[in-house]
């Protein structure tokens, strides 16, 4: 060691350290400036895809918040359909009549031809007209204007998804078809106002009808069912392990076991819900009432921890006080600093929420992508939710489901955005400096 | 009849704290000093009524349904049930309930007719008993509470007394869940084990519950191994690891270090976003755009990708941990000490290489926490790889082929009708147990890491 010292010190010397700064100075900044390079690319990246994703839902779920309607003159045939039927009656072949005379050309005796003709109506179409008819019967043998929804394809085809230039075989709509919407479209009988259908209908097999009222109402009475069982729980739980429990060994455990339930996958819950509520307590299978006692104890969680750090908040000088004038500690509790500390549980409650309103996975083990055509007027009735309803349109095979499915996320996300928007005002309405 | 019920509770409730405080009044005007304020008195009775008639309730609605159906069974006529399965029975039962409910299928024997009569019947007693019960057991209540009322009861004691026991009450529901978690998943699970023994299950290579396989052929074909399926989650989350962790700790660093302020506030909770979506979005975008884009680039230098390949369904829910692991990387550098930060400084380091020899080490610990919590989450993730990633269990590893997951055959064998006697069903819950215990472990190993951690620094 002794020997070789002076030898590289003598080399040292001859550089000053000053140099030996400069000379790598330049590698030194590039590498600072690769590290904020890749940094800002990781950034860049994420974002990104963030636009993507939004940016993919908004073009192909717009189409769906638009639905190309027909407007139609039905003469309704006493022969087809009298009075003492109803409300029964001959309704396809009224409309089938009625669709003839648009295609004089059209041989009526060739029924393959005609139940084309008919097929550009929804399959609700005749289910419209029954309604109407059933509500008036004077209308019989009368001339009615009749607005319907155009089925799938042809409501595809209007929307322009369908390239009238790639090859017939490769179309899904047959060169006849356009050919029949052209000439509809030329009378003027097609329009394409907007989906009120989306909101106001439930689920149904054709695209064309299918609407989210069931799902909406499903996802309602699932997050009231939450709401009413964890926020009173969550609260009651974090009030006393914040401020009553002795630290000892048994509250502990209660805490350790909060904390391990807000990280167990969403699908134990379902699993839980499945067997106790469902097979052991024998209640009804699809229900939003299961649902939402699932998604409850999944929420419970994330209500105590946000309740626990609302009541941390609050300063120590307000509970003396209370304690100085000679309140009890339950009266220095719920009087003065569960008051103050509202606004910050509020906050914790609506993200709580709207995490649940999220959820599938328990909510598909408990029977809730049932296929469901009319909504739940109580909790006990079978129903989708939002989210299992965007699951079992994403399955559906036909062409029209995609910008459905599409439609209804920007819908859930137009939800969860509404309630973090209130929960984001609220924590800075209330929020207090002390 | 149930609202009912609840709204007469509620009423005799009110009533009572009106009484009671009425009488603490009248008291405290006779002259008599009262212990505790009138309020109190009247809390007291509120309490005493609502809360036990109110769980006498709840206890009623969970075992009436159970009971009708029971006393439904045993009511019907002899000999008809001779031989029947649980299954059936279950079926009968069913039948017998869509009856009630005015959903006739075909004809129906008469005797079933009867006993959706009785069920019926029945039901509508229970509910008129309920009240009954209600209505006596909240007035004996009230009884009793406003003959407490005096100047010396210690009111406000035994109100707070009652809400202190609500509310250890509401703590050990989280308990009670977890409990009744670890007892659900044991239950099925060990009726899952006495038709697969333990060994087939853990260690075999194939899994195709889907085909029906008569009890004694279970075993020799080893139909029930989660190996594969346990495999496909881990390539998943291997996948979702790759894009997760490399995003996630750049723009932790970048944010904690080199963002301006202004930036930094920014882009925060636009990356929260990215956690706040629901996961069946994610699913539905991976299908709808990562998919066929992985697939056309795939074909494009000549791959061939499966439809639904394991990189789309991992890739996407790397894109959900992103915020997960850049905000816990993001907390763990901000906890790291400043006087190591201004230390490095001082001796000349480059910003760059304080953060990647100084602060990034130290993080190290925190950092590896959040990143275990990000692969248990990944592991139990659910939606995503239900929509995206395939259904057959296949053992491979790469991540171009299509694999399934373990949530994913939970939930594609529990939809639609179960019942809780074939193991296919019960494989679900084995599934799950396996599930529950893997990312618990990985849970608790994570959380040990920060409070670690932590307790260096504090």
């Amino acid at each position: 060691m002794t020997d070789t010292t002076p030898t590289t010190g003598g080399l040292r010397t001859t550089q000053t350290t000053d140099e030996l700064v400069r000379a790598s100075l330049k590698r030194r900044n590039r590498k600072q400036v690769l590290i904020q390079a890749l940094g800002l690319g990781a950034i860049i990246f994420a974002i990104g895809m963030l636009g993507i994703l939004v940016a993919s839902l908004v073009s192909s779920g717009r189409h769906a918040f638009t639905q190309t309607h027909i407007e139609i003159e039905v003469f309704v045939d006493p022969e087809e359909i009298s009075v003492e039927g109803l409300p029964r009656g001959g309704f396809r072949d009224v409309l089938s009549a009625a669709m003839a005379v648009y295609f004089p050309k059209a041989d009526t005796g060739d029924r393959a031809a005609m139940r084309e003709l008919t097929t550009m109506l929804s399959d609700g179409a005749q289910f419209t007209l029954r309604d109407m008819i059933v509500a008036d019967p004077s209308l019989i043998g009368q001339t009615v204007t009749l607005r319907v929804p155009m089925s799938d394809p042809y409501d595809q085809l209007n929307k322009g998804l369908v390239a009238r230039d790639t090859p017939e075989e490769l179309r899904r709509v047959n060169d006849a078809a356009i050919e029949r919407f052209d000439r509809l479209d030329s009378l003027g009988a097609i329009s394409r106002p907007l989906n009120w259908a989306l909101v106001a209908n439930a689920d149904s097999r054709f695209p064309e009808l299918a609407g989210l009222k069931g799902a909406l109402v499903g996802s309602f009475w699932a997050l009231l069912v939450c709401f009413v069982i964890a926020f009173p729980l969550g609260i009651g739980a974090a009030i006393y392990l914040e401020e009553f429990a002795p630290k000892n060994k048994i509250s502990d455990f209660i805490e350790v076991n909060i904390n391990n339930l807000a990280a167990v996958p969403s699908v134990v819950f379902g699993l839980l819900a499945l067997a106790v509520f469902i097979g052991w307590f024998g209640m009804p299978r699809s229900a939003p009432i299961v649902g939402g006692m699932a998604l409850a104890l999944m929420t419970m969680p994330t209500i105590i921890i946000a309740t626990r750090a609302a009541l941390k908040a609050v300063p120590p000088s307000i509970r003396e006080a209370a304690l100085g004038v000679g309140a009890s500690k339950h009266q220095v509790v719920f009087d003065h600093v569960l008051p103050l500390a509202m606004p910050g549980i509020m906050t914790g409650t609506i993200i709580g929420l709207a995490q649940a309103l999220g959820e599938t996975a328990p909510l598909l083990l408990i029977g809730m992508n049932a296929f469901i055509t009319s909504a739940a007027s109580t909790p006990f009735d079978s129903a989708t939710a939002l989210p299992t309803q965007i699951f079992i349109w994403a399955d559906s095979p036909e062409r029209g489901f995609v910008s459905r499915t599409s439609a209804a996320i920007l819908v859930l996300l137009a939800f969860l955005i509404t309630m973090n928007s209130i929960a984001i005002y609220l924590r800075s309405r209330f929020a207090r400096k002390w | 009849m149930t609202l009912l019920a609840f709204l007469l509770l509620f009423a005799a409730a009110i009533v009572g704290y009106m009484f009671n405080r009425r009488a603490a009044r009248l008291i405290r005007q006779g002259g008599a000093r009262l212990h505790s304020l009138t309020g109190f008195h009247g809390m007291f009775a509120l309490l005493v009524v609502l809360v036990p008639v109110f769980v006498l309730i709840i206890v009623w609605l969970l075992f009436q349904g159970p009971a009708i159906n029971a006393l439904v069974m045993s009511g019907l006529p002899d000999g008809v049930l001779d031989g029947m399965g649980t299954g059936e029975l279950q079926l009968v039962l069913a039948e017998i309930q869509s009856l009630s409910a005015g959903r006739a299928f075909g004809t129906p024997e008469d005797w079933k007719i009867d006993a959706a009569t009785n069920l019926l019947d029945y039901r509508a007693t229970a509910a008129w008993l309920l009240v009954i019960v209600v209505v006596s057991s909240a007035l004996a209540l009230m009884l009793y509470a406003r003959r407490k009322v005096s100047a010396e009861f210690r009111a406000r004691q035994r109100v707070e007394a009652i809400i202190s026991g609500l509310m250890v009450f509401c703590s050990v529901v989280a308990v009670f869940t977890t409990i009744g978690i670890v007892a659900a998943l044991a239950f099925e699970t060990f009726k899952f084990l006495s038709m697969v023994p333990l060994s087939e299950f853990l260690f075999g290579l194939n899994w195709e519950p889907q085909i029906p396989i008569r009890e004694d052929q279970i075993a020799a074909e080893g139909a029930f191994g989660i190996v594969p399926v346990f495999l496909g989650t881990i390539v998943i989350a291997t996948v979702a690891m790759f894009i997760a962790l490399p995003v996630g700790l750049l723009t932790a660093i970048y944010l904690n270090e080199f963002a301006p302020r202004k930036v930094r506030e920014v882009v925060k909770p636009v990356l929260e976003i990215l956690s706040g979506v629901p996961t069946v979005v994610y699913g539905f975008f991976a299908i709808l755009v990562v998919a066929p884009a992985i697939r056309s680039f795939g074909q494009s230098i000549g791959l061939d990708v499966a439809p639904n390949t394991a990189l789309a369904a991992g890739g996407v829910m790397g894109l959900m941990l992103i915020p997960f692991i850049s905000s816990f990387a993001d907390d763990a550098l901000t906890a790291v000490p400043r006087s190591l930060r201004d230390g490095a400084l001082a001796l000349g380091a480059t910003r760059a290489e304080t953060m990647l020899n100084v602060l990034f080490p130290a993080a190290i610990p925190g950092i590896v926490g959040g990143v275990l919590l990000a692969v248990s989450r990944a592991i139990g993730e659910t939606m995503i790889v239900v929509m995206a990633a395939g259904l057959i269990a296949k053992l491979t590893i790469n991540p171009l082929d299509s694999v399934t997951a373990v949530t994913v055959q939970i939930v594609t064998l529990l939809i639609g009708d179960t019942s809780f006697d074939n193991p296919k069903t019960l494989a679900a819950f084995a599934l799950g147990m396996v599930l529950f215990i893997v990312t618990l472990l990985i849970n608790i190993l994570a959380l040990r890491i920060v409070r670690k951690y932590r307790e260096i620094y504090d």
